[in-house]
């Protein structure tokens, strides 16, 4: 039993205080040897709660028992018949709350590091892209349409691919990927070494990527089933437009959404010197919010520089963020002003911010969601100095295909209706990720782009067979 | 890659290209822009669509010199290309709802600025061709920096105003739509400005006395352009509103012009993007 009580194999990372000033993996990842060491830890529980906690079941026991056996290339095959992108997952899945959260060794002890563990075969595995050999069925002779390269689009076209289709994949902006390039941080996810080669691993298997094309601007739904020729259309489109809270002062000089934030910083660079596009974090910068998307930029905006801070509405323990991120942040110097919510925000007379006028909170009775919900402390008004406020309140489905597709059906809130296999109120039409569902997460968006994919090559080879 | 078919020099620092994009000139309406890039270390830029041509598949874009990336566009060369043009992004013009009947019985007022009046171009090109003249202003501070004159004259009756009165009506554009209105017994139902924000916020001023409904087209800043970003958001009538997605044009009596033109400032002290402290060997400033 002594194997089995050793503590969880330490992941080397880069110093807190120097990574702070830099855009560089926070998490430096296993070696093989730390990988061996960290499988071994695995129970390989008969029941393996693991895999049933995981939105797409990867077979955690199995991948982790061929690392244990010092076999990668086994560990990756595994993995793959599971999920698309695992270098990605592996770095940003919120393990805490999914395999991890129900390994049977964390009740006593520490869970087994899965996400580590799969970051370390993932990149092993794109390590080793050339030499591996991709299983495709023969050409079918039929076309899919994705719209998005997120998550979603990725995995979709992937699986498509696979069984023999001719996958095209359309991008509205200049780089592919979704919210792995445009939104999660360098620091978390690297965009060449990782998103890219991912990325190329899809091209690999016959799938065509064109970008700058807006669905429902240069060409709709329609276009890409009636004159494009396309015999099915997934619709990974992602999330939208940010929110904003409605408060006096949000169009100042200096508030920003997160996502024009995060989007100057990671697509376009906006952090390097040689990259024309601006960006502007202050000396000051507060940032509203407690999601992962407020940790990603309260750390960028303290890597520009600025003194960073969280204010949240409710108390660190509803913190939606993943705990990884929160305790990063921590070890980098970000302040978190729990129970604080923003009533104002404050300017000068040239319109650029001063301030942000705040309320304390309280926890009162525990909302529908379950989490106690936050009350206003009457009369607890006062003021942060601060010259740049970021608000990272999610946001609100994109209208641009809804408004273009007719009898494409949408919710109250605007997210598109499809079943859980994908399918839409539209014949031939499929859609996942955050177009459905709302803001989520890569593991999720990614399941979704996989069930769609079985779901299109049903409807392909049955009823729209013709 | 998106090529560069013709390039032509309007007046100093103001020029117009022919860029080939088919898928964004096959859906291509009046009133919609495009968001280009030069290099990969460029920014996205958003510019109106000034023409279009579906069968050859091109596009017309106008940009005048302004700061580093607009320098960048005006820098390529026939032959050369755009890494990125996406498009067509934003609504397109509010004339387009307009079922022919009631074409016939509007009268248009366009109101032309400085580089806005290409943009201008193919909203009045459209009525043209629906068999409606409009009447389209072009402003500019002396009469070498006019721009589409000849094009505007083809498909509208054009009238010209120059600060300096070296050529057409001595004064300013808010002056001769008074004198359009008041002295020459002109009569409109819509106006649409586009130029400079102060342009188009005087302008707004006056046609506001005369209860002419108006539309104004922002050039916002953006970073994406498909509503992601909110960097475009601008307050109409108290409510906050994305140029990219809900606009470009908007009901100019109820823009807040003010706050729309602080915000476009927003860089201008930005090393990366003023050209008063921008230094680099680019040879282009």
């Amino acid at each position: 039993m002594a194997k089995k009580m050793t503590p969880r194999t330490p992941v080397r990372e880069q110093d807190p205080l120097e990574r702070a000033t830099n855009f560089k993996e926070v998490c430096l990842g296993y070696n093989a040897e730390e990988a061996r060491l960290e499988a071994e830890r695995c129970l390989n529980c008969k029941v393996p709660r693991c895999q049933s906690q995981c939105p797409v079941h990867v077979d955690i026991p199995g991948f982790i028992s061929a690392l244990a056996a010092g076999d990668t290339a086994a560990a990756a095959d595994v993995i793959s018949r599971d999920s698309s992108l695992p270098s990605v997952c592996g770095r940003v899945c919120p393990q805490e709350s999914q395999c991890e959260g129900a390994c049977v060794l964390g009740v006593k002890f520490e869970p087994v590091a899965i996400g580590k563990l799969e970051r370390y075969v993932g990149d092993w595995a794109i390590a080793h892209a050339e030499e591996r050999r991709v299983e495709c069925a023969p050409r079918n002779g039929r076309r899919v349409a994705v719209v998005g390269s997120g998550p979603a689009g990725l995995a979709c076209a992937s699986d498509l691919a696979r069984l023999g289709y001719e996958v095209k994949i359309f991008e509205a902006l200049h780089k592919v990927g979704g919210v792995l390039v445009y939104g999660i941080p360098e620091f978390r996810l690297p965009k060449e070494d990782i998103v890219a080669r991912e990325v190329d691993n899809v091209r690999r298997l016959g799938v065509e990527i064109e970008t700058d094309v807006v669905i429902g601007r240069t060409m709709t739904i329609d276009d890409l089933l009636d004159r494009e020729g396309f015999d099915a259309v997934f619709v990974g489109s992602g999330a939208g437009l940010p929110r904003f809270m409605g408060i006096e002062g949000e169009n100042l000089n200096g508030v920003f959404s997160a996502n024009e934030f995060l989007t100057r910083a990671n697509l376009m660079h906006a952090y390097h010197p040689e990259s024309d596009t601006p960006i502007f974090a202050g000396r000051k910068a507060v940032i509203v919010g407690g999601g992962n998307v407020a940790m990603d930029a309260v750390r960028t905006a303290r890597r520009l520089g600025a003194e960073a801070v969280i204010v949240y509405r409710r108390s660190e323990a509803e913190l939606p963020a993943r705990v990884e991120e929160v305790h990063h942040a921590k070890e980098e110097g970000i302040i978190f002003r729990m129970l604080t919510n923003p009533v104002r925000v404050l300017g000068d007379e040239n319109g650029w911010v001063t301030g942000l006028e705040c309320v304390e909170m309280e926890l009162g009775a525990p909302d529908e969601s379950g989490r106690r919900s936050p009350v206003v402390k009457e009369g607890s008004n006062f003021r942060i100095d601060c010259d740049v406020v970021i608000m990272a309140l999610g946001t609100s489905p994109n209208p641009l295909i809804k408004s273009t597709t007719a009898g494409l059906e949408t919710n109250r809130r605007g997210c598109i209706v499809a079943d859980e296999d994908g399918r839409t109120s539209r014949r031939g039409v499929f859609a996942g990720g955050d177009a459905v569902t709302g803001a989520a997460t890569v593991i999720l968006a990614m399941g979704a782009g996989r069930k769609a994919a079985r779901a299109i090559h049903d409807y392909l080879t049955t009823d729209g067979a013709e | 890659m998106f090529k560069i078919t013709r390039k032509r020099e309007l007046a100093p620092r103001i020029t117009e290209m022919r860029v080939h994009a088919p898928r964004v000139a096959a859906s291509a309406q009046p009133g919609q822009f495009v968001i280009v890039r030069v290099d990969e270390e460029g920014e996205r830029i958003p510019l109106t669509i000034c023409d279009y041509d579906r069968a050859e598949g091109w596009v017309t874009i106008v940009t005048q010199s302004v700061g580093i990336s607009s320098s960048k566009i005006n820098a390529l060369e026939e032959g050369d290309a755009f890494l990125d043009f996406a498009g067509p992004l934003g609504r397109p013009s509010d004339l387009l709802d307009l079922t022919d009947e009631e074409l016939k019985a509007t009268k248009v007022l366009f109101v032309a600025g400085g580089v806005g009046t290409a943009p201008v171009y193919p909203q009045a090109k459209w009525l043209c061709e629906h068999g409606v003249r409009p009447d389209v202003i072009i402003g500019a501070r002396t009469k070498d920096l006019f721009t589409y004159v000849e094009e505007m004259q083809q498909v509208a009756d054009v009238y010209l105003a120059t600060d300096d009165g070296s050529a057409g009506f001595h004064g300013l554009v808010t002056a001769l739509i008074t004198d359009l209105i008041e002295n020459r017994g002109h009569r409109y139902d819509r106006c649409v400005v586009i130029g400079p924000m102060i342009m188009m916020k005087f302008a707004s001023q006056t046609t506001r006395k005369y209860e002419l409904p108006t539309v104004v087209s922002l050039n916002a800043l953006m970073v994406d352009g498909t509503g992601m970003c909110g960097a475009c958001r601008v307050s109409v009538g108290g409510e906050t509103r994305f140029t990219c997605v809900d606009g470009p044009e908007f009901d100019a009596h109820q823009v807040d012009f003010d706050e729309a033109m602080r915000r476009q400032n927003m860089y201008r002290n930005n090393p990366k993007t003023d050209p008063a402290t921008h230094r680099c060997e680019c040879g282009v400033h």
